[in-house]
């Protein structure tokens, strides 16, 4: 899919294509030079930050709690009861994760988050959010039209399941606990986690087994 | 405030579309603003919220115009001017017109992982007891203030029901005003889809984080 909102999308840096693009490659340098030389910034820390989040805390790690949920009951009651502890537990803590709770879906519910009025995504287990979760698409319908995002990502539930959705208006950040597919019993846990994709996490999908050919590539693409 | 970005419930931006789960920047200079945007967020001149606001008090068209990272570069230009850490002189020019004021250190790489790592914590003590409890009914202050709030515009004047109580947090309000330290108690409250969209609305609720300032009992 692609339209006009469409801020280069897709696997290349498109700086090089759009005038706005480099005004604004050239505005962020002269800032950066700026508050270098002022001793406001340490560059180094720039780069400290980039590769954090492009390499190390991303979708993965909250693959990794939902898995344990699935096969630890204990590890479940205990996310149920302080999901910042829980979570905690694997190192995933900190910025935009400081106060998390968990929404577990059932066959009677499905839970979706959105933050409409910003972008609040629980960073420590999910990363930083995509585009598409900062949209104003996403933002303005979530919370009138859930089944028609839910659709937009391919995903429809029976009639009879009701929509919760949660609206991040604090810092409270919220992890939707997808239900576990039939015909996974005998997966281990690793192998459970792969299956768990980041929009699982958000609510506009469930999670399949055999993986759909995207949940595949995004477990196996995604970073650790 | 009403502005751009209070958008839940609005029509006509069409459908949502989906990217790969490895793709989180889109050019160089969104690497770069927004980890400018954390490292100068380290220098302790201004609350979350006060970022929240410098993005969002923007002209709606522009607001609405702009891509996510240039709300965040907007956003900080706008704050190191107004905390007196860079002129507008010294923005245009990309020059250093005069030396940093010396309140401020800035944070050094070996200490981003762990300043990370530590987050800040929003719990606060709060010097009177709930207001509300779980299972009562509330309705939003039908209130709109000119200043940050994070009580959206489809829930004011609505009735819904405390269904989870999460202690005192720094209060959003207050804390976009540049206030320290003031807290109040914040409850998850839902509130049923025909309450807020009426007879278009499918089955189910919609639940938000709101401060015991914005609810009086229903």
């Amino acid at each position: 899919m692609s339209g006009p909102h469409d801020h280069g999308h897709g696997h290349h840096d498109h700086d090089h294509e759009h005038p706005r693009l480099s005004e604004l490659q050239l505005r962020v340098r002269a800032l950066e030079s700026l508050l270098v030389e002022k001793g406001l910034v340490d560059p180094a820390a720039l780069d400290e930050f980039i590769d954090i989040y492009e390499t190390k805390v991303g979708p993965r790690n909250g693959a990794r709690v939902v898995a344990r949920a699935w096969t630890d009951p204990e590890f479940l009651a205990w996310l149920r009861k302080d999901a910042s502890a829980a979570i905690k537990s694997f190192g995933f803590e900190g910025r935009q994760g400081e106060h998390m709770v968990v929404v577990e879906n059932t066959d009677k519910v499905h839970n979706l988050v959105v933050c409409t009025l910003c972008s609040c995504y629980p960073w420590p287990v999910l990363g930083l959010p995509p585009v598409w979760y900062k949209s104003s698409p996403y933002r303005s319908r979530a919370v009138i039209d859930p089944r028609g995002v839910l659709a937009d990502f391919g995903t429809v539930l029976p009639d009879d399941v009701e929509i919760k959705v949660w609206d991040s208006t604090a810092e409270v950040r919220y992890l939707v606990l997808p239900q576990r597919p039939a015909g996974t019993e005998n997966l281990s846990e690793d192998e459970l986690a792969d299956l768990v994709t980041r929009n699982s996490m958000i609510g506009v999908e469930t999670v399949s087994y055999p993986a759909r050919p995207a949940q595949e590539a995004a477990a196996q693409g995604g970073v650790q | 405030m009403n502005g751009a970005h209070d958008m839940g419930g609005m029509h006509g931006f069409g459908p949502v579309q989906d990217e790969p789960e490895d793709e989180y920047f889109h050019g160089e200079w969104e690497r770069r603003a927004f980890a400018l945007t954390l490292a100068c967020g380290g220098l302790g001149k201004w609350s979350i919220d006060e970022g929240r606001y410098s993005r969002e008090r923007q002209p709606p068209a522009r607001y609405l115009g702009n891509t996510y990272y240039e709300q965040w570069l907007h956003g900080l230009e706008t704050l190191l001017v107004e905390k007196g850490l860079v002129t507008e002189e010294e923005l245009r020019t990309g020059k250093a017109a005069g030396p940093k004021p010396n309140d401020v250190q800035a944070l050094p790489a070996e200490r981003v992982y762990k300043a990370l790592q530590q987050g800040s914590p929003y719990t606060r003590p709060v010097d009177h007891p709930p207001g509300f409890a779980v299972g009562d009914r509330v309705r939003v202050v039908n209130d709109h203030p000119l200043t940050h709030t994070r009580a959206p515009r489809y829930v004011r004047g609505r009735v819904g029901t405390v269904v989870l109580y999460h202690g005192g947090h720094v209060f959003a309000d207050a804390s976009a005003r540049g206030e320290r330290g003031v807290a109040d108690h914040l409850y998850n409250v839902a509130f049923d889809s025909k309450e807020l969209w009426g007879i278009q609305a499918e089955p189910g609720d919609v639940h938000l984080d709101l401060w015991e300032p914005y609810l009086e009992p229903a």
